[in-house]
């Protein structure tokens, strides 16, 4: 299954599906970085609205994802986790420490833009 | 109601979607709460991942159970893989052997109500969990 991934000047938007396999994950962490590269891009939103389990591996992966687009210079945001998703990570012990979250797409580009009048 | 058995072999990593989809629906049949099953779907996605981690494959069982006015949810995870050497150690938070995860089977048990391991060196190993309606 294809994570499309939108470009909207400096922010690339992926857009998670509920049923994304172990593989999609992995290339959708290949892509990210990838267009993040192509494109300068300054910022990533990663939209997890439709994902409606959040296990180890794609908590990870998120985790993953957010440090490796850092390291290039741009940051992320995860927008979207649903609260009974939330609920369980917490159970499940998985956190996303030192990745910022935010309520929605809206929010989360309010976020980053933010963050990029602060550094111009 | 019949919900029945849903048996998923987990071989490949779609597998592990697939098993926790039907879990999902199993859940939401027997009148479970969105969160409850969230839950019940998010522990056997770590169930099936572990499968695949430490065995290679294996079976997902799920069923619906009663006790007494109580209807719940159960959940069988079997290989016959390798086994866990020491069991207490892999229900610590924070273990792994695969270098994958670490926190499965802790999380699992703090996701469901119930939790049942039963495991032997080159046999395999049996995880039996449960979840009762609120």
């Amino acid at each position: 299954m294809e994570v499309p991934i939108l470009k909207q000047g400096e922010v690339l938007i992926a857009t998670f599906q509920a049923a994304l396999s172990d593989a999609d994950l992995e290339s959708l962490r290949r892509g990210l970085l990838q267009q993040v590269v192509r494109f300068r891009s300054r910022g990533v939103i990663v939209d997890v609205t439709a994902m409606d389990v959040m296990d180890s591996f794609a908590s990870r992966t998120l985790r993953e994802i957010a440090h490796m687009i850092r390291l290039r210079g741009a940051e992320t945001v995860i927008v979207g986790i649903q609260p009974e998703v939330a609920f369980a990570m917490v159970q499940l012990g998985m956190t996303l420490e030192g990745v910022a979250t935010a309520l929605d797409l809206e929010e989360g580009l309010a976020y980053l833009m933010e963050k990029f009048k602060n550094i111009d | 109601m019949s919900a029945g058995e849903i048996r998923v072999a987990i071989h490949v990593d779609q597998d592990i979607v697939l098993a926790r989809q039907k879990a999902r629906v199993l859940a939401t049949e027997l009148g479970f709460s969105a969160v409850d099953a969230t839950f019940v779907a998010t522990a056997v996605s770590e169930l099936a991942r572990n499968i695949l981690a430490y065995a290679g494959d294996g079976e997902i069982i799920l069923r619906a159970v009663q006790r007494s006015i109580r209807k719940g949810i159960e959940v069988v995870a079997s290989d016959e893989g390798p086994g866990i050497p020491d069991i207490r150690q892999a229900l610590r938070d924070g273990f792994s052997t695969s270098g994958s995860l670490g926190l499965g089977l802790p999380g699992v048990r703090r996701l469901m109500d119930e939790f049942e391991i039963t495991s032997q060196i080159d046999q395999g190993t049996k995880v039996t969990v449960k979840k009762w309606r609120q």
